[in-house]
């Protein structure tokens, strides 16, 4: 293999390992900041424990998202530094703008909360939290603005072949990264809260700390509910954004071939081995595409033999990918609404108790997922339309890259076990 | 030119914080297995830096940032050419970071020695990799006009750069040890003190030799001979080197260790400033040298991120000092109970 295709697997190996802590980070702050904020109004010592009980487990996690943060930032310039000097005046501006404004911000106030509940009083100790909420998900702003840049170029003016910002306001106002951040926040938020459910609910089995667990069941449910809607809502308007900007990942997304107007969407789908059409293609819904992508029967959708070969991105991964996010994220309202509904009297549930620790991964998975259609979604480019992602690898020799990837697999197998054990173990111990 | 001198002293100011801060706890780190004799030593060791690592790594990553958004092209060469060790260091910081947290979490004695290993080696080689790392920088790297690196991690552990390494890890050893100084009472404090002053001689001995060499490997040297005025900058470093010693003397540990913090971010800075206006020598071709001009962003670029820093990084400052000073306590048997050590 050479050396961009392992650089490519070197920056999936370790983006998808550090996307395993950073949504919960970013969605259980806000509930860990809601519950102190109870604890505050109602001074009611159980919200306490509730908070710390949680708290123990964010900081678990925390950790291992902070430090594999930083292989990221370290790897555009060892793996992509051709990427690097080519976009650094604007993509490196939005990743510098990102440490100095969120992670100092998140690093220090996240100390401050959790060694200093002896220190600060009831209320600075609460706006602790909710400055790291406010700087976690900040940072995820900036994250996907400079991810957005690369979906969506904009802002820029061409200087001697390369992009040189233009216009600051633009790059961060960048219509495909607002519709990505929606659709990240709203569903790591929902990580957040199908965390806190699958854990009480295998504590409520238990009959551990009734109070405690079903006051915690309840605010979830409520959080669960409201951005399993809002991240449903947000991948639709996410795919009109692509039809919009990025035709060949929609054509891809739905392995559409022959550009027309009032385009079916098959429910039965699936495309040839010579990537030139479907081999399987049936059961029609008469205009749904050009509805879903355009809002109007009659749009004309572009169609991947419209689109040149060696600008297509890889088809099957793409289509499969988004099929089965898509098949998560219609279930995850639905359950929002049941487990919404049987909030009150959710103990006397055992099924659904014994089930819902088990559907945990569910949201994790969908969110892989959709970071898979969006990154593969936008091959041969790393820069739409600008930078072939093959001309994007460092000038390193393959062997150095072979022997990172096999580190990095060693390292992250091993911390990811033990997290999960560490994970598992503080929170079946409950709050003691 | 003005915006781009700035940014490459912007740049020179977030390097050298990153080294004072986190030059502490990967002193005290690397200093783990000869200091702590017992368990109890060993949770005041992890407990004096387990509030403060994550804020000082934050400045490693702002100063990465600021190199990438600021100097795009020197960003890309150096941290290409230097895969190797950058790598290493970054697996090393990865398993130190998960030494904090993994070490309580598990009732097992073997549990426990495994993650003093990772804490030692998580601290021990940052700590000797960067001091190679920047002294091959000031010395130059081996590469072309393509940006292609034609060295070996074996040519970067030449003797300038193993002088570089050691004075990192001797230097940030006695500085970590003043800071557990400050942080434990009785025997601990008082061992630490000793440590600190003993290590103050073997400092101050390859600080010497590492300015010796850099006459010798380096033309850092050729800017202080065009204008003495900025000799200032290695003079305040070497006296504040000096001052350690007499603070120490007089009991004076937090002022020694502010002392030793002025030290190592004017001897950073006595790097950066020789190096100008190259931010990225290379040994192999001078003219493919990465400076200033040919490798800074563009002027409105450059202009908005200076807008954020000004106003970003006093906050910033302003709120790790109040942090710090809210989290500066001794570690005793009340914080060694509580819920939240390590």
């Amino acid at each position: 293999m050479d050396v961009v295709m392992l650089s490519r697997i070197q920056f999936a190996v370790t983006v998808f390992f550090h996307f395993i802590f950073v949504p919960l980070t970013l969605g259980l702050s806000v509930l860990l900041a809601i519950m102190e904020t109870m604890y505050v109004r109602t001074g009611n010592e159980m919200y306490k424990r509730m908070v710390k009980f949680w708290g123990k487990l964010f900081i678990i996690n925390f950790t291992l998202g902070v430090v594999t943060g930083i292989t990221l930032e370290f790897q555009f310039g060892t793996n992509w530094s051709r990427y690097s000097e080519y976009v650094g005046d604007i993509f490196g501006s939005l990743l510098a703008i990102e440490a100095s404004t969120s992670f100092f911000l998140e690093s220090t106030f996240i100390a401050v909360w959790f060694f200093g509940w002896k220190k600060v009083s009831k209320n600075v100790h609460c706006m602790c939290i909710w400055l790291v909420a406010l700087a976690s998900n900040m940072s995820a702003f900036w994250i996907i603005m400079a991810n957005a840049f690369m979906q969506n170029p904009v802002g820029y003016k061409m200087v001697e072949g390369k992009p040189q910002l233009n216009d600051f306001f633009a790059v961060i106002t960048n219509p495909y990264g607002i519709g990505e951040f929606a659709h990240t926040v709203s569903s790591s938020w929902m990580v957040g809260g199908i965390f806190v459910l699958g854990i009480s609910a295998w504590h409520l089995l238990r009959k551990n700390e009734m109070e405690l667990f079903k006051s915690s069941f309840k605010i979830a449910s409520i959080f669960f509910l409201i951005f399993s809607i809002t991240t449903a809502i947000a991948g639709h308007h996410q795919g009109q954004v692509a039809a919009k900007y990025q035709p060949a990942k929609l054509a891809a997304m739905e392995s559409h071939w022959e550009t027309g107007t009032n385009v079916p969407m098959y429910l039965l789908t699936w495309p040839n081995a010579e990537n030139t059409g479907n081999a399987i293609q049936a059961l029609p819904l008469p205009g749904a595409l050009s509805i879903l992508a355009y809002n109007n029967p009659q749009a004309k959708v572009i169609g991947l033999n419209d689109i040149p070969k060696e600008d297509r991105p890889p088809v099957l991964p793409t289509f499969i990918t988004f099929r089965l996010m898509v098949g998560l994220g219609s279930f995850f309202p639905l359950l929002g609404i049941a487990l919404f509904a049987w909030r009150k009297k959710i103990e006397e549930k055992s099924f659904v108790l014994k089930v819902l620790p088990w559907l945990i991964p569910l949201p994790y998975i969908a969110i892989m997922l959709g970071w898979t259609v969006t990154e593969v979604g936008r091959q041969p480019w790393i820069v739409y339309n600008m930078l072939r992602t093959s001309a994007a690898a460092s000038p390193i020799e393959a062997s150095m890259v072979v022997w990172s990837i096999v580190a990095f697999t060693l390292i992250y197998t091993f911390l990811g076990l033990l997290d999960i054990y560490l994970l598992r173990k503080y929170a079946m111990k409950g709050p003691k | 030119m003005t915006l781009e001198l700035i940014w490459f002293l912007l740049w020179g100011v977030l390097w050298g914080v990153y080294f004072v801060l986190d030059g502490f706890d990967l002193g005290l780190g690397t200093l783990f297995p000869f200091f702590a004799k017992n368990e109890r030593e060993k949770r005041v060791l992890y407990n004096t830096v387990a509030p403060f690592w994550d804020g000082n790594e934050v400045w490693l990553i702002a100063a990465g940032g600021i190199t990438f958004a600021a100097f795009p092209k020197a960003y890309a060469i150096m941290f290409s050419a230097l895969y190797a060790p950058l790598l290493i260091i970054l697996f090393a910081l990865i398993m130190r970071a998960a030494s904090f947290e993994f070490r309580n979490k598990v009732d097992s004695d073997g549990w426990r020695k495994m993650w003093d290993i990772f804490q030692f080696l998580g601290n021990f080689v940052p700590a000797l990799l960067f001091g190679v790392a920047f002294a091959n920088i000031f010395q130059g790297i081996p590469f072309d006009a393509n940006g292609v690196y034609h060295g070996s991690i074996i040519q970067l552990l030449n003797v300038y750069g193993i002088i570089g390494g050691l004075f990192f890890v001797i230097n940030f050893a006695m500085h970590g040890a003043m800071w557990l100084s400050m942080k434990s009472e009785g025997h601990i404090h008082d061992r630490a003190i000793n440590y600190a002053k003993k290590l103050w001689v073997f400092t101050v001995a390859l600080a010497i030799a590492f300015l010796a060499a850099t006459a010798i490997y380096t033309d850092l040297f050729v800017n202080y001979q065009k204008s003495g005025m900025l000799l200032v900058i290695p003079a305040i470093g070497v006296t504040a080197l000096l001052m350690v010693r007499i603070f120490l003397a007089g009991g004076r540990n937090h002022l020694a260790w502010i002392s030793n913090a002025i030290s190592i971010f004017f001897i950073i800075m006595f790097g950066i400033v020789g190096m100008f206006p190259k931010l990225l020598p290379s040994n192999l071709d001078p003219a493919a040298s990465v400076t200033i001009f040919n490798g800074a962003s563009s002027t409105l670029t450059l202009q908005i991120m200076l807008g954020v820093v000004v106003v970003i990084i006093p906050l910033v400052l302003l709120y790790q000092l109040w942090a710090v000073r809210l989290l500066m306590h001794v570690v005793d048997d009340e914080v060694l109970d509580s819920d939240e050590s390590y």
